[in-house]
């Protein structure tokens, strides 16, 4: 039997819009490698997007890391959007449906909750916001 | 940019050959509704089979340019979303209400000679 394939975490720089579908690509193979079906590839490469152009819309400037995970045998993927922009005031608030402070649809962080399996956000004024989500092979 | 604006008859036909960045999309939103008068065009295609992510600017984008389009007295088809696509967009809460979306090209075309005859006979 040969070993299970390592796969190697990797990090994208977001600073333009290029970068979202360089993030979104990556997350897809990644995604692929781990062993998703195409269907929740897709799930996750469009929830990457809209990290990704969070990051770009309220900080210009931020990072995807994108890791591989392994929990008693589960495997699944961890995506980290991470950005030392100015911080969401109100977070509940940035959670609701049709909120947004850019102009655009507000749809987000609520739709990135529903296609992923967990969701978790930091935010701190004039520091920065860390979402962190997770999607598991079921 | 990656798409390719074809004019057919009374219609253009925009087809999406790869990933598209935002830019991108803003360029296409801009070209076509600029050809709608150059072509007179009556029907506008955007043909999106290569798209793997429709995400919330995309959605909100072609939106626009459905809008834009009508505002310049022409009709606009989306086609080719993928089915992998449209359960993201379900999941996501994204919809394209109130603008035609067609299978294929064929679909497409099929809608907009129905439609166009109807405008012209009334």
């Amino acid at each position: 039997m040969r070993p299970p394939e390592t796969i190697e975490e990797t990090s994208v720089t977001v600073e333009c819009d290029r970068d979202i579908v360089v993030a979104r690509t990556q997350g897809r193979a990644m995604a692929t490698q781990v062993g998703f079906d195409a269907t929740t590839a897709t799930l996750i490469a469009t929830a990457i997007s809209e990290l990704a152009r969070n990051i770009l819309l309220y900080a210009r400037r931020g990072s995807i890391r994108l890791s591989p995970l392994d929990q008693d045998g589960c495997r699944g993927l961890l995506i980290v959007a991470d950005d030392q922009g100015p911080g969401i005031p109100d977070v509940s608030q940035a959670m609701r449906d049709g909120y947004s402070t850019s102009g655009r649809l507000g749809l987000g962080l609520p739709g990135v909750r529903r296609l992923m399996d967990g969701f978790e956000i930091r935010s701190t004024i004039g520091e920065g916001t860390t979402v962190k989500v997770k999607k598991w092979n079921k | 940019m990656e798409v390719v604006i074809l004019k057919q008859g009374p219609y253009l036909i925009a087809t999406i050959q790869s990933a598209l960045a935002d830019a991108d999309i803003v360029q296409l939103r801009d070209a076509l509704v600029q050809q709608v008068g150059t072509h007179r065009a009556r029907g506008v295609i955007i043909d999106v089979t290569a798209l793997d992510v429709i995400d919330s600017f995309a959605t909100s984008t072609l939106r626009d340019i459905a809008h834009m389009v009508r505002l310049r007295g022409a009709k606009t088809v989306i086609v080719g979303i993928q089915p992998d696509v449209a359960f993201a967009m379900v999941r996501m809460g994204l919809g394209l209400e109130g603008i035609t979306t067609t299978l294929d090209l064929e679909e497409g075309l099929a809608y907009l000679d129905r439609e166009t005859k109807i405008t012209a006979n009334q």
